[in-house]
C-alpha cells in the first residue's frame, strides 16, 4: 500500500465521520425550539424528493430507462408492497425494457 | 430482566437487518463497480477495501479515483470528500430527534454507518429508533459495501451489462418505496418531496451547487418553507375559531 494513499483514506474517513457523529454530541434532542424540531421532522421526506430527483432521470443515457424504473417503484409502492418488492419489481421491469431495447 | 432486555434489542437487531436487506441489494452494483474503478485508478486490493471501510460514502469514493487520476493532491481530495459529505450532519441531526436515549459511545459508533440509504430507512421508521435497530441497518448495509468493493476489484468485472443496467434503479426504488406509503397518509409529505424535487432539480441543472450542497439546500429550504406555510396556516385557524 502506497503510503501516500492510506492518508488520504484515513483523511477521507475523519472528515466523512465528524458531520456523522457530532450532530448526536451536540444535541440531546428534543431541546431544540419547537420550530426547528418541526424543520427537522420534514427532513426525512424532503431529503427523499431531493435523492430521488433529478438522480433516477441519469441512471442511465437513456432518459426513459430512469423514467420508467421510478414509474413501476411508483406503481408497486402505491399498491401497497413492501420495500424489497417495490426494489425487485422495479429491477424486473427494467430487465425486461433492457431486453426489448 | 436482564434477560427480556437483551431479547428486545436482539430482536430490534434483527429489524434492522431487515429493513436493510434492500440496502445491501442496493449497494452491490455501486460497490462491485466501485472495485473495478478502484482497479483501473491503480490502488492495490488493500487500499480499495480499506477505503470502502474507512469511509463508507459511494459518491465520495468514487469522487475520490477521478481526482486522484486527475493527480488532484491530497488535501484538496480530502477537502471535496468533506464538502461532499457536509449533508450528513443534518442528516445525523434529524435521526438524533428521533432516537431513543441512549449511551453516546453506541450512537458514536453507529452514525458512522449513517448514509442517504440508512438515514432514509431509518427516519422513515414509524415510532423511535433504537440503537440495535441502528446497528442492524447499518451492519448489513455495511458488510454489502466492503465485500461487494472487494469482490469488484477481484473478480475484475461487474454483473452482466443488462443486470448491472436494471440494478442502477435499485437504491431510487428503495427511496420512492420509502416515501409512498408517507405520501399516500400526509399530504405534507407531497409538498415536502416534490418542492425538495424542484429545489434539487434546479440546482443540480444550472450547476448553482455542487450536488452535495444542492442536496443540503433543497432540503433545507423545502422543510423550512413548508413548516412556515404550516404555522401560518394553524394560526389561521386559530384565529378564525375566536
Amino acid at each position: 500500500m502506497s503510503s501516500e494513499i492510506v492518508w488520504m483514506i484515513l483523511g477521507m474517513g475523519v472528515v466523512t465521520y465528524i458531520p456523522r457523529m457530532l450532530p448526536f454530541a451536540l444535541f440531546k434532542g428534543k431541546e431544540l425550539p419547537p420550530f426547528l424540531q418541526g424543520v427537522l421532522k420534514n427532513v426525512p421526506s424532503a431529503t427523499l424528493g431531493a435523492l430521488i430527483f433529478p438522480g433516477v432521470l441519469f441512471i442511465q443515457e437513456d432518459i426513459w430507462f430512469g423514467i420508467l424504473g421510478a414509474a413501476a417503484a411508483f406503481l408497486v409502492a402505491y399498491l401497497g408492497a413492501n420495500v424489497i418488492v417495490v426494489v425487485l419489481g422495479a429491477i424486473a421491469v427494467l430487465s425486461v425494457y433492457s431486453f426489448i431495447i | 430482566m436482564a434477560e427480556l432486555a437483551v431479547n428486545r434489542s436482539a430482536s430490534e437487531f434483527r429489524k434492522g437487518i431487515q429493513a436493510g436487506i434492500s440496502i445491501a441489494i442496493g449497494y452491490a452494483p455501486i460497490a462491485l463497480t466501485f472495485g473495478l474503478l478502484a482497479k483501473t485508478t491503480g490502488l492495490s486490493i488493500g487500499e480499495t477495501v480499506l477505503m470502502s471501510l474507512v469511509v463508507f460514502a459511494g459518491a465520495s469514493q468514487y469522487i475520490s479515483l477521478s481526482l486522484v487520476t486527475l493527480g488532484t493532491g491530497i488535501v484538496e481530495i480530502i477537502l471535496t470528500t468533506f464538502i461532499v459529505n457536509i449533508r450528513h450532519f443534518l442528516m445525523s441531526t434529524a435521526l438524533n430527534e428521533k432516537s431513543e436515549e441512549d449511551h453516546f459511545i453506541n450512537k458514536a459508533i453507529y452514525s458512522f454507518g449513517i448514509t442517504d440509504e440508512t438515514f432514509s430507512v431509518a427516519a422513515m421508521k414509524e415510532g423511535t429508533v433504537t440503537s440495535g435497530y441502528m446497528f442492524g441497518l447499518n451492519l448489513i448495509s455495511y458488510v454489502s459495501w466492503v465485500v461487494c468493493s472487494g469482490i469488484g476489484f477481484l473478480i475484475g468485472a461487474s454483473l452482466p451489462q443488462t443486470l448491472q443496467e436494471s440494478m442502477s434503479v435499485a437504491l431510487y426504488a428503495m427511496f420512492i418505496g420509502l416515501l409512498v406509503p408517507s405520501m399516500k397518509k400526509s399530504i405534507k409529505v407531497v409538498y415536502l418531496a416534490a418542492l425538495a424535487a424542484c429545489f434539487n432539480t434546479i440546482f443540480t441543472l444550472t450547476n448553482a451547487l455542487s450536488s452535495g450542497w444542492a442536496i443540503v439546500a433543497a432540503t433545507l429550504l423545502s422543510a423550512v418553507l413548508v413548516e412556515i406555510i404550516e404555522g401560518l396556516k394553524k394560526k389561521q385557524r386559530g384565529e378564525g375559531h375566536e
